[in-house]
């Protein structure tokens, strides 16, 4: 048990490592200096108070679509919609900062429950489709994240402006703008969404570790058959389980639409956001702490990134191939796990 | 407009569109029979695009006509390869294969696009100078109404595509080979009992889909896009992913279904010129697809059901 503790730690922390190194490793191979690279990259990251404030301001989303994604994971659910839930989470919650006038206390909690409704809805529909016919959820996800694409610009260009590809900004009574982080950090994007998100992981782990429902929710993600004997409601549980998960994407298109950007602009194609959140979640073990870290670890990664071209004349697409190998290793953690038995065997 | 003149807008314009989800499609349709899902397609165009452009605009001058081609094969190669570190995650190591197919589409797009800026210091290639001509189908194209419609000015990998659809149904269903790709993605134990190496017919299913998706990433780069940048592929590897579910898990369905999704595609962007398909709004036919594969799984368009072993690895002795 105890070295199954462990290894929980390791895997992730020894993937992180291996993908850095194979990042070495392409740099050299092309040319670059990697001292010079990672460097850059780290002095992108936490460089000054500026990157600082950069750095935390994208590992605010990146905590709440690594929750939704561990959230599903935890419940046995394999959840890529995460990045069309955010989508129209995004929406939803600009829709709402435009619409109304309302007393900031009433009307920035309104646009985030908007938001994480409008997720709740986008998961609905795979847990349904799952819970009742049995379809297999990641098809259906990414299915509905296309349709969460095409359909949320085509109401930016109706509704929310007039043929144009940007809505307004969302009201101030519904903005997580924050001026003192903008003081603090050099007029760095930071706004009050971390806390949010700090709060959301808290929630999770409530959540699911100290309630019966999440009791429930995991045992189903076990063993359907045994919870079913057990009394519980298979079907309500997969069900809630996309829900929640997808209203945890929500909140995160939240944090774009009302603090980041504080609109919404037609896309072309995904942010990236939901999808990264599939990494967060793996590294950070599906677990709310676990995941804290690694946005923060993939914030810095993301950031840092666009530091590389001007300091170490690296492409930033560096990092994206660091975060894939990453992926690659924690996904064959069967490999590490065989190596690190090696090892120990090897020292005893 | 007649109806004779709407077709010869849309029907070029669909196979235009569905040549590269066709190849693409299949692909899927051989790693998933093999019991191997693969996200990975939209990875694995992304890199034939890649390949493609980049075979293109650096061997132009030496191959001259022979160029688009000889890129075409290079994609296929290093598809296959690429397709590698899939087939060994998820065969060898066990992997989960929905990650490890996340992990090939970032992998994918990070790698060409550092590659592309370390070679043309700029996110964006070239525009292609040697692509396909198009070419009217010998004896066929005199045909008179469906010849003009379906065999004349259009490119000569729209028709490979097709061809290969039906190829690939004799392969899959005909052919021992084919027997034994199926047996492996429905029952492994089985399988294996019989003396078939699983592990050895994934692997070759897995190079097959590498293959198949990085030709059609090269086709749709070469032909539709004609250079190479973060948006050239975007989202049609998931469309063929979508095809092949549509068409069940069936290289001739899978055909069926990329061309319907070819179609929802060109009606998109011609869509205005025709009359009555003038005041739907565009937004339904780019979700078209989409909510079609929903459906279908759905059991709304008859059940469309995954081979039963797709998605678990294979583990000796295990029950």
């Amino acid at each position: 048990m105890k070295s199954n503790r462990l290894q929980q730690f390791l895997i992730p922390l020894l993937a992180v490592l291996l993908g850095m190194i194979a990042g070495s490793i392409v740099m050299l191979a092309s040319g670059y200096n990697p001292i010079a690279g990672f460097y850059a990259l780290v002095y992108g990251a936490f460089g000054d108070t500026y990157y600082i404030g950069e750095t935390i301001r994208q590992t605010t989303p990146y905590i709440l679509t690594g929750l939704a994604v561990a959230f599903a994971f935890r419940t046995g659910l394999f959840n890529i919609g995460v990045e069309g839930q955010l989508i129209v989470g995004w929406l939803a919650a600009v829709w709402v900062g435009v619409s109304f006038d309302l007393p900031k206390i009433i009307h920035l909690p309104l646009a985030l429950l908007a938001a994480a409704l409008a997720g709740a809805l986008w998961g609905l529909i795979p847990g349904v489709l799952k819970a009742y016919l049995k379809v297999h959820e990641v098809i259906i996800t990414i299915m509905m994240n296309y349709i969460a694409l095409h359909v949320t610009n085509a109401i930016i260009r109706s509704v929310l402006s007039d043929e144009g590809f940007k809505s307004k900004p969302v009201k101030e009574s519904a903005s997580l703008h924050s001026d003192f982080f903008d003081a603090i950090t050099h007029h760095s994007t930071m706004h009050y969404g971390i806390f949010i998100a700090v709060a959301a992981a808290f929630v999770m782990w409530f959540l699911l570790e100290r309630t019966t429902k999440g009791f429930e929710l995991r045992a189903v993600g076990f063993n359907q058959h045994a919870s079913q004997y057990a009394g519980m409601n298979v079907r309500a549980n997969i069900i809630l389980a996309m829900v929640i998960s997808g209203a945890f994407a929500g909140v995160a298109g939240a944090m774009e639409g009302l603090g980041t950007f504080g609109n919404i602009s037609t896309k072309a194609g995904f942010t990236g956001l939901g999808f990264d959140g599939i990494a967060v979640a793996l590294i950070g073990g599906n677990n709310a702490f676990g995941i804290l870290l690694s946005a923060l670890l993939f914030g810095a990664l993301k950031v840092g990134a666009l530091e590389m071209p001007s300091s170490a004349g690296v492409p930033t697409e560096l990092v994206d191939i660091i975060i894939a190998l990453i992926i690659f290793f924690v996904a064959s953690s069967y490999m590490i796990r065989w190596l690190l038995s090696r090892w120990q065997k090897g020292a005893e | 407009m007649s109806v004779y003149d709407v077709l010869q807008t849309i029907v070029p314009t669909t196979i235009f569109f569905a040549a590269p989800l066709i190849f693409t499609a299949l692909g899927g349709v051989f790693s998933e029979r093999s019991g191997v899902v693969n996200i990975g397609l939209e990875g694995l165009m992304t890199i034939g695009a890649f390949v493609g452009i980049v075979f293109n605009l650096t061997f132009a001058d030496r191959f001259g006509e022979w160029t688009p081609w000889l890129a075409l094969l290079a994609a296929m190669v290093v598809g296959a390869v690429f397709s590698l570190l899939h087939a060994v995650a998820s065969v060898t190591f066990r992997a989960d294969q929905v990650v490890s197919g996340v992990a090939i589409n970032f992998l994918a797009l990070g790698l060409s696009l550092f590659l592309v800026k370390k070679m043309y210091g700029k996110g964006q290639t070239d525009q292609i100078q040697v692509g396909f001509d198009k070419i009217d189908v010998p004896v066929l194209s005199d045909i008179p109404v469906i010849g003009p419609l379906l065999f004349s000015n259009a490119y000569a990998p729209s028709y490979i595509a097709i061809a290969l659809a039906f190829v690939s149904w004799y392969v899959i269903y005909k052919t021992p080979f084919g027997l034994r790709l199926r047996a492996v993605g429905e029952h492994p134990m089985a399988a294996d009992t019989m003396g078939i190496h699983v592990a050895k017919m994934r692997y070759i299913a897995v190079m097959i889909s590498g293959a198949l998706g990085g030709l059609g990433g090269a086709v749709y780069a070469t032909i539709i896009s004609r250079d190479f940048s973060h948006a050239t592929i975007s989202g049609h590897g998931f469309m063929a992913l979508a095809a092949m579910i549509f068409g069940k898990w069936h290289p001739i369905g899978a055909m069926g279904a990329a061309l319907f999704f070819g179609l929802a595609q060109s009606l998109s962007i011609v869509g205005q010129t025709i009359p009555f398909l003038k005041n739907v709004p565009t937004v339904y036919l780019l979700i078209a697809p989409y909510a079609l594969t929903i459906l279908a799984l759905a059991g709304f368009i008859g059940r469309a059901e995954a081979p039963k072993a797709a998605g678990t690895p294979y583990i000796k002795g295990k029950r």
